[in-house]
């Protein structure tokens, strides 16, 4: 398959990893570099990287799953979406990621078994098609993702008002990255190097995004793409900055992702949403890190249409560390309930649910 | 965070503008509306149901020569997929 | 139009009921024990201990590519009382029906069941059907249960596995999780791709003839896939199981909707695949029976028992690196983190 075989060429890794190898030894002392995204963890554990670092390159989970990083009180509110307080026929339109991940007292996946309407879509677009099927109902999408996804959502709605669709709403829990990257510098005990930034939310960012970032705090940035041999030069590209005392933002995914970014996607973002506080699990609230509605599109708002703010939210669980292992200040496993109160089939936190967060790839690939 | 396939775009639905794109013997559909003029044979990226981006073709050979010159191996040979 | 669908007195026992065994299920389960069309089936059996298996089968959709619900429950039944090392001699079929559906399917199916049972040289002798209300099934679950005889005193089982095995697969892994699922999420393939459901019985005869007790377990890696099964061999042995990435076959196009879908194809269901634990001076020869036989031409070798971590199966990636590999944990769901 063109454009992933070649990144997953054993004899390239082997040479990038001795480069690695390389510039980390000119370095005496750990380097602790911080993959911000999900899906990077994921790849990362899958092909093995980490038995095959230099030992002082220390690789660390960042908030970068957008279902980990769900406040319960987001969670509560969408599950409630299931049977509504007004009692409202509704669809649940949702990505399967959500499915399981616990609420305060149920989930998706629970309403789904009683008798609620829950559906997986693969795209948003499933909820247009639903809502045209069923007008009957009020189908709502629940909108999570960073901007590589809440582009798709916000053509969606623009899409179902072309249409004159008066039955689709979505929820928007969306976050913005740049937003917790600063929050995460500047929270006192952090203590990383360097950052792989996520390949598909620069797709839609561009590069230049992060020069303010790697300028004001000193760190290097480099874009990575979620093939092995795209990380490893990522990484590589890190070590060598280190080693050399420089922090630019350097692009090593080129084939996907431009300075500038992708203007029109973000532009119809830009179109339909606007900036709001929001609450992060983990890391708190973080001004103008999330998206709301603009007023011109309230109609299309499930939070004002279904007036959830009436629904109770809960609190984090008791003893779930996933706040620390979202800002990289913990391994999973010094968690007191990994593996023992919180495995991938009865997950407490959401950094155990979510296929790509840190708990259950530390869980399902090594031990 | 985002699962984004790369495939190539063999169909173009002018009207509902949506492309059909093949990923390694399978194709989707997706929808075009967040990039600029898409064509038959371009390869883009797909995310949700949507192509989020096209692959730039140069930057990628780009990228496979400095491999091969810095590590001795070849793989511009023609994987045609 | 009543005369096309199944109907609620088709399963009260009366005239609706026998009409509905002569039309449909005596028109293609011609076995002579179950002809006589007693509550049971008096069968003559070769010595041997007893292997017995039962399964039920609720798949969605009820027909797809490579195979349908009928065929599935023959080769699933054949090939867990195979893996065992016994010969599957007879089964049961128990069908519950609902309301509503069309006996064209229902005929279908049959005919798939006994033309399956046919190549796996294995009889249908007993049958039951039930009809359930609408809305209380979906369409139609099949029950098979079998029996088969192993022979000699093979001693062949998850728990048999020791250090120094060789672990052999007998295909391409995946093939019937994306024919099930590309059918389900709408995604066109433009190889398509066939479920590789089919029986196992005559390949693990033939392994079991030539090399009895060199070979130490067989298993038929479906729900879970392959990463499941081998977890489940290295933690009933207590042994370590190392895999190389490298070796396991995957079809491109599973592996391009693998992509599309986020799906690990290490964990996607077979119905037609064979894994083979065999001692190390055997598997050379247990992988050119497996080659010569239709179901496993493109058999290879994956990997080897080793002591180290008992109860783990540890994964060789293709860059170099290591990594476990678990059993599956949930259903999966597509994804688009």
């Amino acid at each position: 398959m063109k454009y992933l075989d070649e990144y997953r060429d054993p004899r390239v890794a082997k040479a990038l990893l001795e480069k690695i190898h390389g510039s980390a030894g000119r370095i005496d002392r750990e380097i602790r570099i911080m993959e911000i995204c999900g899906s990077h963890t994921v790849s990362i554990f899958r092909a093995g990287i980490k038995s095959l670092l230099p030992e002082n390159v220390r690789l660390v989970s960042g908030p970068g799953c957008p279902v980990c990083v769900t406040a319960m009180s987001d969670m509560d509110r969408m599950i409630a979406l299931a049977s509504p307080p007004d009692g409202t026929d509704t669809l649940v339109a949702t990505f399967g990621d959500m499915i399981r991940v616990p609420g305060t007292k149920t989930s998706l996946e629970a309403e789904m078994a009683s008798g609620a309407d829950v559906r997986i879509a693969t795209s948003p677009l499933d909820a247009v098609m639903w809502a045209r099927k069923h007008f009957e109902k009020s189908v709502v999408f629940l909108g999570v993702g960073f901007e590589t996804t809440s582009p798709t959502i916000a053509a969606t709605v623009l899409k179902a008002r072309k249409s004159g669709l008066k039955n689709l709403f979505v929820y928007p829990a969306f976050k913005l990255l740049p937003p917790a990257l600063v929050a995460l510098l500047e929270t006192p005990d952090i203590a990383i190097d360097g950052f792989l930034c996520p390949g598909h939310v620069s797709v839609m960012l561009g590069a230049d995004a992060y020069r303010p970032v790697a300028a004001r705090y000193e760190k290097p940035c480099v874009i990575a793409g979620f093939e092995p041999i795209d990380i490893l030069l990522g990484i590589s590209n890190i070590c060598d900055q280190l080693a050399e005392n420089k922090h630019e933002v350097a692009n090593a995914y080129g084939r996907a992702v431009s300075n500038g970014g992708n203007v029109k996607a973000m532009g119809i973002l830009d179109q339909v949403f606007e900036p709001v506080d929001a609450p992060w699990r983990g890391l708190g609230t973080i001004p103008a890190s999330g998206l709301g509605f603009r007023e011109e599109f309230a109609a299309y708002d499930a939070i004002r249409r279904f007036g959830l703010d009436s629904v109770e939210a809960g609190s984090e669980p008791k003893g779930c560390a996933c706040g620390e292992v979202l800002r990289g200040l913990m391994d999973p496993p010094r968690c007191p309930l990994f593996g023992k109160a919180c495995t991938p089939d009865s997950p407490v936190g959401s950094c155990m649910v979510s296929s790509e967060g840190s708990c259950a790839a530390w869980y399902k690939y090594s031990s | 965070m985002c699962i984004a396939v790369p495939g190539k775009v063999t169909v173009i639905d002018e009207e509902l503008n949506v492309a059909t794109v093949e990923v390694g013997g399978t194709t989707k559909h997706a929808s075009a509306d967040l990039v600029p003029d898409i064509q038959v044979g371009d390869y883009v990226l797909v995310h949700a149901g949507f192509i989020i981006n096209k692959l730039d073709e140069d930057d990628a050979l780009e990228t496979l020569k400095l491999f091969e010159e810095y590590m001795g191996v070849n793989l511009t040979e023609d994987r045609g997929k | 139009m009543s005369d096309n669908i199944i109907l609620l007195s088709h399963g009260a026992g009366g005239k609706k009921s026998s009409e509905l065994t002569e039309k449909v299920f005596l028109k293609h389960f011609t076995d002579p024990a179950l002809l006589e069309l007693n509550d049971m089936a008096v069968l003559e059996l070769p010595p041997g201990r007893l292997s017995i298996s039962t399964d039920t089968y609720v798949i969605d959709p009820i027909f797809f590519p490579g195979g349908d619900i009928g065929s599935l429950a023959v080769h699933g039944t054949v090939n867990d009382v195979a893996m065992s090392g016994a010969r599957p001699i007879a089964l049961s079929a128990g069908f519950v029906l609902e309301e509503g559906l069309s006996i064209a399917d229902l005929e279908r199916i049959a005919a798939s069941m006994a033309r399956a049972a046919g190549q796996a040289g294995v009889r249908i002798v007993t049958a039951d059907t039930k009809v359930v209300p609408r809305g209380a099934a979906d369409k139609l679950f099949i029950n098979t249960t079998g029996i088969g005889v192993i022979p000699g005193n093979l001693e062949i089982g998850g728990g048999q596995a020791s250090e120094g095995d060789r672990v052999l697969i007998s295909g391409t892994i995946g093939d019937h999780g994306i024919a099930v699922a590309s059918s389900r999420e709408g995604i066109d393939l433009t190889t398509p791709v066939v479920s590789d459901s089919a029986p196992l019985n005559g390949m693990i005869g033939e392994l079991v003839a030539s090399l009895g007790s060199d070979i130490h377990v067989l298993r038929d890696p479906t729900r879970g896939g392959l990463a499941t099964v081998l977890s489940e061999i290295a933690s009933h042995s207590s042994v370590g199981i190392a895999i190389q990435e490298s070796a396991i076959p995957v079809r491109d196009t599973v592996r391009g909707a693998c992509e599309l879908l986020g799906y690990d194809p290490l964990y996607l269901a077979n119905e037609g695949k064979l894994v083979v634990v065999a001692a190390e001076k055997a598997h050379e020869e247990a992988l050119r029976i497996m080659q010569n036989h239709p179901y496993g031409s493109d058999a290879v070798l994956i990997g080897t028992v080793t002591g180290e971590r008992p109860g783990k199966v540890v994964l060789n990636t293709l860059m170099g690196g290591t990594r476990l590999v678990d059993k599956l944990s949930g259903e999966m769901l597509p994804r688009i983190c």
